[in-house]
């Protein structure tokens, strides 16, 4: 595989899972601010 | 020095995308399990606070697509033999199978926990017992077995309603199993029709789907008799009360169309093997009739509670 190909793969991987991992962190926050009664 | 070896070996390497992981998880079925857990979670009795209801959606949806992977992983081997699975990401060469075994023990530990943690424990050991039946019970045990794989096993497809209904209430009541038996029944028939048609594929795998043991004629009584047992339980909601009677004429108008499918796929004189119209007919039926059932169940629900 040639190494540009790499590089966006591994870019697509990278970018992917922050997002995940972002949006998970978004999700605890928010279902810790609904057990407080905040929201 | 051999360099060309090394550029060879460089050349074939493949990196796997995210897309391939995803494509893992099966994404069309886990659809389909979103969306009858989503119903569950309407047309329970209750309130949930809508994050946490997309919560244990979430939870429920990564179970799945869980288990899914964690089912591709464990028949790579078939996979590959199959037309119609050949392409799958692990026999495809794409994913090794040791990071799809990873990745869905992973992705199964993390739902069941954040479903215990974050909505309640009654969920959580729902979906515990839904992914080890679809994985220890269905593809480990029984797909390889007996004709009567997708009998038992399709129990675990018909688990996610009932797991949303827990998330809302904390428990398993008589409405929420009846939802479960509706999934339960519908699964033999509707997987049947797929196993007429790639009935070859199924026999080169080597798998005893019903139509490669037992044959064309029996496997097509066998789904003319679940038809008619699946008709009556998709009324028992209206019937128990949870459900009005836009559902319950919706339910006896899409049934009486899928009993009529069943006649016409049992008195085809063709064999599937020449003409597969019949058998695929009913196969797309059935998961237009699964989705407009439960579509209507929350839809009425929610029309009731505006109103």
């Amino acid at each position: 595989m040639p190494l540009h190909e790499e590089h966006k793969k591994r870019k697509g991987r990278n970018f992917t899972l922050a997002a995940i991992l972002g949006g998970l962190v978004f999700l605890f926050f928010m279902v810790t601010l609904v057990k407080l009664g905040v929201i | 020095m051999d360099i060309t070896s090394e550029n060879r070996d460089l050349n074939d390497y493949y990196l796997p995308t995210a897309g391939d992981y995803f494509s893992l998880l099966k994404p069309r079925v886990m659809l389909l399990v979103i969306f009858t857990a989503f119903i569950g979670l309407l047309v329970a009795p209750g309130e949930i606070h809508p994050i946490l209801g997309f919560t244990a959606l979430l939870c429920i949806g990564v179970a799945a697509g869980a288990s899914g992977c964690l089912n591709m992983w464990y028949e790579a081997d078939l996979d590959a033999k199959m037309k119609r699975t050949a392409g799958r990401p692990i026999p495809a060469g794409k994913i090794d199978p040791d990071s799809a075994l990873h990745f869905g023990v992973g992705l199964a530990v993390a739902s069941v926990l954040v479903m215990g943690l974050l909505v309640n424990v009654v969920a959580a050991v729902l979906l515990t017992v839904t992914i080890l039946f679809y994985v220890v019970v269905y593809t480990m045990w029984l797909k390889r077995r007996t004709t009567q794989n997708i009998v038992i096993g399709g129990a675990s497809g018909a688990f996610p309603p009932m797991v949303a209904w827990a998330a809302v209430t904390g428990d398993v009541s008589l409405e929420s199993i009846t939802l479960f038996i509706i999934i339960f029944i519908w699964t033999p028939p509707h997987f049947w029709a797929l196993s007429l048609y790639a009935c070859k594929d199924y026999a080169n795998a080597g798998i005893p789907m019903l139509p490669v043991v037992r044959g064309e004629r029996t496997t097509k009584n066998h789904i003319m008799l679940y038809t008619l047992a699946m008709v009556p339980m998709t009324l028992l909601p209206w019937y128990f009360g949870f459900a009005g009677l836009i559902y319950g004429a919706t339910a006896a108008l899409l049934g009486g169309m899928f009993i009529w499918l069943a006649y016409a796929l049992l008195t085809d004189k063709k064999l599937v093997d020449e003409d597969n119209a019949s058998a695929k007919k009913l196969f797309y039926f059935s998961i237009f009739y699964l989705f407009a059932l439960f579509a209507v169940l929350g839809i009425e629900n929610l029309i009731g509670r505006v109103l």
